[in-house]
């Protein structure tokens, strides 16, 4: 879906080769224009087609206070026009030239791609660059696209109860006034005022060169790509991005608990339990990529510990697994999940759930477990590199974040040196965080 | 076509996409059309078998379906967990699905499993074990989907529509079945499905990877040599999307209704298919650009998502479309839905909109090429379709000589606006059943 909007959720690394005493996972190479922009150029051939990608490094955690949903607003308004490329034509002349395009939002970073003929690479470049400092708004235009933002809430949040109890409890699990704990696309009041003038602002204040990655993936040569970024980017010279606010900084208490919502139109009840972890940015290597495996061990699919207890031998759930994102410019989270068989209540599923954790902590792995499960994570690194897409993403992700182009390049050995008591470390760890909160998705009129 | 040894044929090499497309017949008989494609050590397939879950027996609807997610829970000696084991372990990708039309597989590997991923594929294609556990766990959460499905607008309009288009053919029932049909589904049922429609006559495959013909003709022959040579599933009735005109409102209360709309199209082989491919492409396929997207969004702000596109069965065939809008703001959306349907069945269309149209079908076709599994994807549609192996280079000239007369010809054909049946789901102000 076109304009779309990214959750907090990670882009997870999937990685490498095995077998090598210095793996590599996409093999970037990267330099940086003069103005502050980073370039990272990912070569494949397969196909006489390039993906062009420019990331700001700003995202809704970046947004003033009383103005969310700025963001994501502003990343719709940037296919309006410039002076130069007025009316859309940046659309329009794309799809002339069979080219397919997107742009999306998180709390970290604004994305903008277009996929399109490896010979039509300058025009694409020609028409991003101009839109970084150029955008001309129209009132009439904020106003409309402002509806279709607030449709577009209706859509994700409104008209689904699963999407309002997230936005709900993420006010519990984050301090007041941490951008975690509110909506990528806004508070809908606040949306609803959101204006022209506080576009623009959010605009100048972060798009600008040394606040931008380009990424070029695909059927193209560097020496080409480097002359174009000169010859378009490096040419752009504007005041520098406000400098970003720290989001790993804060001491405050959280309201933590439980958070519930019955509605008539949930039929299968879930339940959840998010725990404040750290992320490349503040956790220590070792610690981030132990939780990464015990996500794994966990609740990597249909042959991990929660699926096989929860689902297969105790008949409690329909399903249930894990997932942690190690690549959030503020702390991450671990979260655990499960839907419940008929007639079963939430805290025995609950239940099940931390007897697994405690299973694992006591009996530790069984003989060649962490082996496997390496060796199947360190598997995903060639399948990632069949996409040509899954290089741009992961590396510009992480960059927009903060990490470096290391944290993705280094991640099969940081895996390869993980042992069990690392895992079981980072086990103890997400049992004794107490920042964390619960919910429960129930059907209207449910027993608790 | 049998053949001592391998035959390759090489037929089509697809300049624009710099892929050749090579056709391999193993020692015994399976045909598989290959890309070559050394860069990564890891290779894609994707099969197809004729008949999807149209043909699912009455009160048994979710048949194919089911049989799709528990061919990889246990096949031969292996049970659930032990095969799915096996899978995980080794990274070996293997999903089965049911359309409404076809049943498919998807199938990647690293190089160095291709054996074992191999007999683990045929095993699941010849010997599932079906065993009571997985099948009552899977029917289990398929059935908790589709009452979840029963209070989410997009399903409950899209199931209200083929109703209305379809009525009681096979066509207007969900892939999935419902909690009572799948109830009704025993074992028996899934071996049946197995040994009747798991067959070698209509089966279709696409390889792409780091895999010589050689070596695939070898595999070929492992892996589905052994399948029955059944005759070809009947096909089903042919049936034309009876349109009428009706507004159908199925009420929820929801702040934005989900709007859905149809009515007959054309099939994939009818001679005007690339002809409706530009005229959808400028009416509501064309995602940044089309004229229902600047008129409902750009220029309105009515939606955030509106589209159309067309949809060809086998023994039909619809054109759809779809929007979502805030209740109070409904009729004035579907006012516009059904003025563009009239302005360009009426013939209003530019030269410059079908230029635009056909440079953007021709110019991103390659754009699907960016990966072995989509590739694959492409090559078993081209054989589905009965498409001849050079398709990749003749589609662009297809496309080229279609001309506005064409459109306009085609738009009148396909476009009757006061025929479009219209289903909303939510609290639409103003907006009255029509049934």
């Amino acid at each position: 879906m076109k304009r779309a909007l990214l959750t907090l959720a990670a882009i997870s690394l999937f990685a490498v080769l095995p077998n090598r005493s210095h793996a590599e996972v996409f093999n970037p190479e990267t330099y940086t224009l003069k103005n502050g922009m980073q370039v990272v150029v990912l070569p494949n051939h397969r196909a006489p087609v390039v993906l062009h990608m420019v990331w700001y490094r700003a995202g809704s955690a970046d947004e003033p206070v009383g103005k969310s949903g700025i963001a994501h607003l502003l990343e719709h308004l940037m296919f309006k026009g410039t002076t130069k490329n007025p009316d859309g034509i940046f659309s329009r002349k794309l799809a002339q030239h069979g080219g397919q395009e997107n742009a999306f939002t998180s709390h970290d970073y604004t994305g903008y791609h277009q996929t399109v003929a490896a010979d039509r690479l300058e025009m694409v470049m020609a028409l991003e660059s101009d839109r970084m400092t150029n955008l001309v708004l129209d009132p009439a235009d904020v106003k409309t696209e402002r509806d279709v933002v607030l449709e577009e809430r209706n859509q994700r949040i409104e008209n689904n109860p699963s999407a309002r109890l997230r936005e709900q409890a993420n006010q519990t699990l984050y301090p007041k006034d941490h951008p975690y704990g509110r909506p990528v696309i806004g508070w809908r009041n606040e949306l609803a005022s959101l204006t022209r003038e506080d576009a623009l602002a959010f605009y100048k204040a972060n798009y600008a060169p040394d606040n931008a990655i380009l990424i070029v993936a695909g059927d193209v040569q560097l020496g080409e790509v480097k002359r174009l970024a000169e010859k378009y980017y490096g040419v752009i010279d504007v005041a520098p991005a406000t400098p970003r606010r720290n989001l790993v900084a804060s001491t405050a208490a959280i309201t933590g608990g439980e958070t519930v919502l019955k509605d008539a139109r949930v039929s299968q009840s879930v339940w959840s339990q998010s725990i404040i972890q750290p992320s490349l940015t503040n956790g220590d290597p070792v610690r981030v990529t132990a939780l990464e495996v015990l996500s794994e061990i966990l609740g990597g699919g249909s042959t991990a510990r929660l699926y096989r207890a929860l689902v297969i031998d105790q008949k409690l759930a329909l399903n249930s697994g894990t997932y942690y994102d190690s690549g959030a410019r503020g702390e991450g989270r671990f979260v655990f999940y499960a839907s419940p068989r008929p007639g079963v209540d939430l805290d025995t599923l609950a239940n099940a759930v931390e007897a697994e954790k405690q299973r694992l902590l006591t009996d530790g792995f069984k003989d060649g477990e962490l082996n496997r499960l390496k060796t199947r994570m360190l598997s995903g690194a060639i399948f990632a590199r069949d996409e040509m897409k899954a290089g741009a993403m992961t590396l510009g992700a992480n960059l927009a974040a903060g990490h470096s182009i290391a944290d993705v390049e280094d991640w099969p050995e940081r895996l390869q040196a993980v042992t069990e008591q690392d895992v079981l470390d980072a086990l103890k760890a997400v049992i004794s965080e107490p920042r964390q909160i619960t919910t429960k998705l129930m059907p209207k009129g449910a027993a608790q | 076509m049998r053949a001592l040894g391998f035959i390759i044929v090489v037929l089509a090499s697809f300049s624009a996409n710099a892929v050749t497309v090579e056709r391999v017949i193993s020692p015994q008989g399976v045909e598989a059309w290959l890309v070559q494609d050394h860069a990564n050590p890891l290779l894609s397939m994707q099969f197809s078998f004729a008949g999807g879950s149209e043909l699912d027996p009455v009160g048994k609807g979710g048949l194919a379906h089911l049989a799709a997610t528990t061919m990889d829970e246990g096949a031969g000696g292996l049970d659930s967990q032990a095969f799915q084991s096996r899978l995980a372990d080794q990274s070996i990708q293997l999903h089965f699905s049911a359309g409404r039309d076809g049943f498919s597989g998807t199938f990647k590997t690293l190089k160095k499993h291709e054996d074992e991923a191999f007999d683990l594929l045929r095993l699941a294609l010849t010997e599932p074990r079906f065993d009571d556990e997985p099948v009552a766990r899977l029917k289990s959460q398929i059935q908790s989907g589709l009452k979840s499905d029963l209070e989410k607008p997009n399903a409950v309009a899209s199931t209200a529509l083929f109703k209305s288009l379809f009525g009681d053919h096979a066509y207007a029932r969900r892939s999935k079945g419902t909690v009572e049909s799948l109830d009704a589904i025993q074992r028996a049922d899934l071996l049946n499905f197995v040994k009747t429609r798991i067959a070698r006559r209509d089966l279709k495959i696409g390889v792409v990877g780091d895999i010589t013909p050689k070596r695939l003709g070898e595999l070929l022959d492992r892996t589905f040599a052994g399948l029955p040579l059944n005759p070809s599933p009947a096909k089903i009735t042919e049936v034309e999307a009876n349109a009428k005109g009706r507004v159908i409102v199925v009420e929820k209360d929801v702040v934005q209704s989900t709007i859905m709309f149809g009515h007959g199209g054309l099939k994939r082989d009818d001679p005007d298919f690339y002809i409706a491919l530009v005229m959808n492409h400028i009416l509501g396929g064309g995602s940044f650009t089309s004229r229902l997207y600047a008129e409902i969004r750009e220029k309105r702000g009515l939606a955030y998502s509106v589209g159309t596109s067309l949809y060809p069965l086998k023994s039909s065939s619809l054109l759809v479309g779809s929007a979502g809008t805030e209740n109070a703001r409904v009729s004035e959306t579907l006012d516009i839905v059904r003025a563009e349907w009239k302005r360009l069945q009426n013939g209003d269309v530019s030269q410059q909109e079908i230029d635009d149209a056909k440079t953007y079908l021709t110019g991103s076709f390659p754009l699907r090429f960016t990966s072995t599994s989509s590739i694959a994807g492409v090559l078993v549609a081209m054989q589905v379709n009965n498409l001849s192996m050079d398709y990749l280079d003749r589609r662009s000239g297809y496309i080229g000589k279609i001309t506005l007369k064409d459109v306009r010809r085609v738009a009148k054909r396909l476009l009757h606006a006061d025929q479009l049946d219209i289903v909303v789901v939510g609290k639409p102000q103003g907006v009255v059943s029509n049934p």
